[in-house]
């Protein structure tokens, strides 16, 4: 068993405490896997919150547990973009090396769906290297528009909808991101790893 | 096409469809929504003998005006209200028949802020990811009640026999609170003095938040890696202004959550006025 710590919210709620984004994810399709008794999993930065359980019942299922990224087994989606994004050259500049270098590194690597928030269809795709952070827009942009791909940190994220927003823009895609007619409304549910391709 | 349900004449200022909300969907970032004062949805359910699961149309102080398309079976619960019926007073918490042709006035609520209007049969427009519920955030669901919109009718089950009479019993404006996961962010002086402070609800209240203005509580600076929010959790902001999360909350969010309202007491924050006061209590 790994080091985890068990907070409990309110009577019928409890946050568990791991290393990291990864670890959140790996343990919230581990437990959805083991069929634990939780009507929300919510996995997050370095947390998952499972609400309307028996936390006893999730401290006592967290003794069998150890991260492993291979728990994200999702689906691989490709997402065509067309890399015209306003903060191109921004993003060239933090990274030392040419747009044309910012979109290659950008389609080379596989990314991974941790988690959601902020909007439905909103992910948060790790996998880009520490030494590629880039800060946030110094003040946010008031309209970032619909299918807007971006970077925050070492977080990827695709705009689901219209929104204020200050992260660095590199591109768009047309994907649909949400769609409630879908079984799974998420394209980009937590555990689905991405790769990004220039649009032809 | 036969002519069924009820049209929405006039919405008031904001009228939704809330059922008990939308379940598993949190991980995608999806409110639970649902009714605000769960009691009162529930109690409008049953004197029309409805099911837990029927949708019901939830007012916002300005009340609404509906006309019945055939014969139905009403009930309006929650804040109280004068409702009539062509004109005439009915009844407010009790079931109420209505013929067909007939303008159902929901007034403005004399008190509280939020009433319930249940039909027999329940409101029957497709359910979005489980639920018939309005989700005010991020806008899963049904969209508000506009006027022209004809609002479907289920099939009416029997009528509970006799029809109940309901005792609403007026609570205290008291709030009791849990510490809640991240109850260290606030300093010890500071909690001290929660058990007890009155707190004066803030006009930009909604279903997402009821916001309290009152002593500000003093509170370790900085913000946390985001994570997962309940029902009920009181969010704690760099103002040191706490807020209460009500069923449109985010479901995720970066402030420390540094306690959590009973879960019987979340009806009352349902209820309570901008300006109104609330005490808080610390279990």
């Amino acid at each position: 068993m790994s080091a985890v710590r068990v907070v409990w919210v309110g009577a019928r709620a409890c946050l568990v405490e791991v290393e990291d984004a990864v670890a959140a994810a790996s343990l919230a399709a581990w437990s959805r896997a083991r069929g634990l008794r939780s009507e929300e999993v919510v996995p997050a930065a370095a947390t998952v919150l499972f609400d309307g359980t028996d936390p006893d019942e999730v401290s006592a299922l967290l003794r069998h547990w150890s991260p492993d990224a291979a728990d994200l087994d999702g689906p691989l989606v490709r997402v065509p973009v067309d890399y015209s994004g306003p903060d191109l050259e921004d993003v060239a500049g933090h990274w030392g090396c040419s747009v044309d270098e910012v979109v290659r590194i950008h389609t080379s690597v596989e990314l991974v769906a941790l988690f959601s928030g902020f909007a439905p269809g909103f992910s948060y795709l790790a996998g880009l290297p520490a030494e590629r952070a880039v800060p946030r827009r110094s003040s946010p942009r008031a309209r970032v528009p619909a299918g807007s791909v971006g970077l925050a940190d070492t977080w990827c994220g695709i705009y689901p909808t219209a929104s204020p927003g200050g992260w660095l823009l590199l591109g768009t895609t047309d994907v649909p991101l949400w769609d409630v007619a879908r079984e799974q409304p998420a394209l980009l549910a937590p555990g689905t790893r991405v790769r990004f391709e220039v649009r032809g | 096409m036969t002519r069924d349900g009820v049209l929405v004449v006039d919405p008031g200022p904001l009228s939704t469809l809330q059922d008990r909300g939308r379940r598993g969907w949190a991980h995608l970032g999806v409110p639970r929504a649902g009714a605000l004062d769960r009691g009162a949805a529930a109690l409008a359910r049953r004197l029309v003998g409805g099911t837990p699961d029927d949708a019901v149309v939830e007012t916002t102080v300005g009340g609404l005006v509906l006309r019945t398309r055939r014969a139905l079976t009403l009930a309006v619960t929650g804040a109280p209200c004068e409702v009539t019926v062509d004109r005439r007073g009915v009844a407010h918490s009790a079931p109420v028949t209505v013929p067909a042709d007939a303008v159902v006035r929901v007034g403005a609520a004399t008190s509280g802020v939020r009433s319930y209007v249940a039909f027999a049969g329940g409101v029957a427009v497709p359910e979005v990811l489980g639920s018939r519920s309005t989700d005010t955030l991020a806008w899963v669901g049904p969209p508000r009640l506009a006027a022209g919109d004809v609002l479907p009718l289920g099939r009416p089950g029997d009528l509970p026999e006799p029809p109940a009479a309901a005792v609403v019993r007026p609570r205290p404006s008291v709030l009791r609170l849990r510490r809640g996961p991240r109850g260290d962010w606030v300093e010890p002086s500071s909690w001290d003095a929660l058990d007890g402070a009155e707190y004066a609800v803030a006009p930009d209240s909604d279903r997402v938040g009821l916001r309290l203005d009152g002593p500000r509580l003093r509170r370790r600076p900085g913000e946390l890696p985001s994570e997962g929010i309940v029902l009920g959790a009181v969010q704690l902001p760099p103002s040191g202004q706490p807020v209460v999360f009500l069923a449109d909350h985010p479901t995720t969010g970066g402030y420390p959550v540094v306690a959590v309202v009973e879960d019987d007491d979340l009806d009352l924050c349902a209820q309570l006025r901008p300006g109104e006061r609330v005490a808080l209590r610390v279990l």
